[in-house]
């Protein structure tokens, strides 16, 4: 099984997509990713999607899960750079994935996840 | 049997799950399928290649290019000896799971194709086969 690397970039994680997924890599990044939140204390986590050509049912709720264990960890989830295709595709066999935050791209994503962090910060001051 | 324009992948592991995906991608492209096109077939056989390895601990899947007068498609027969399917219809609902699942397998990858057929019952194993038509 190909594990999918994770990488710190100040206070966020970035993964990125680069493999054909099999189930057991997607259950291992579930557990890499929350792990690596913990030890790191990141604050948001991006997931790159630019290179999937699919998402089926079980690789879509590792995005819903990934984005609950983050939240549950004081961290963010954005799923950036789903192809067209792939959004078509997900609505059609009925994921709409609801409470995962999209980004076009891996600047906007970023940009997304400072902003959140900036809007908590502003709201503990209030 | 198998003719020249047919192959036959065995679903045995989830790596076999993921040469299907890219068989299919394969075929799908040589039936001139449109990349969205393209893109619901390899998700629909993904579902339908977990499915097999997950509820009848294996199975197999035959991928043809078929015809239809100008038209050309992709046709994929999925077959298991597994548990098969005691009630049909509770199995096609959005949501249904007896495996911890989505359970929009079956019922979405009907949505993601043309013809879709559904032949199962207890002990007798599962044999689900689906088309989907260039356009
Ligand atoms: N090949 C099969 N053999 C036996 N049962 C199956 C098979 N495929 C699907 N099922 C049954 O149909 C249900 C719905 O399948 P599906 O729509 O793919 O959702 P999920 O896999 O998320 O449960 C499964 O939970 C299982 O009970
Ligand atoms: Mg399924």
């Amino acid at each position: 099984m190909e594990r999918v690397p994770i990488l710190k970039l100040g206070d966020i994680l970035i993964v990125s997509i680069q493999i054909d997924l099999e189930d057991q890599s997607v259950l291992a990044l579930q557990e890499d990713l929350a792990d690596k939140i913990v030890a790191t204390g990141a604050r948001g986590v991006i997931i790159d999607i630019t290179a999937v050509e699919i998402v089926d049912s079980f690789i879509g709720r590792m995005f819903a899960t990934i984005a609950s264990i983050s939240r549950m960890l004081d961290a963010e989830t954005v799923v950036v750079g789903m192809r067209p295709a792939v959004a078509i595709t997900l609505v059609e066999l009925g994921l709409s994935l609801g409470g995962v935050r999209t980004a076009l791209n891996l600047e906007k994503g970023v940009a997304l996840l400072n902003h959140l962090d900036g809007a908590q910060i502003a709201a503990a001051r209030r | 049997m198998t003719s020249p324009g047919e192959q036959l992948l065995p679903i045995n592991s989830n790596g076999d799950v993921v040469l299907v995906r890219q068989q299919v991608r394969a075929v799908a492209i040589q039936a001139g399928l449109s990349l969205v096109d393209q893109t619901k077939v390899v998700t629909a056989a993904s579902e339908l290649a977990r499915n097999a390895l997950v509820y009848a601990g294996g199975g197999q899947v035959k991928i043809e290019v078929v015809r239809n007068g100008v038209r050309s498609g992709l046709r994929l027969t999925f077959s298991d000896d597994g548990p098969g399917i005691p009630d049909i219809e509770q199995a096609l609902t959005d949501g249904w799971t007896t495996g911890g699942g989505l359970g929009l397998g079956l019922s979405g990858s009907r949505r993601l194709v043309d013809e879709f057929d559904l032949q199962s019952a207890p002990g007798e194993g599962t044999l689900v086969t689906v088309t989907k038509w260039s356009r």
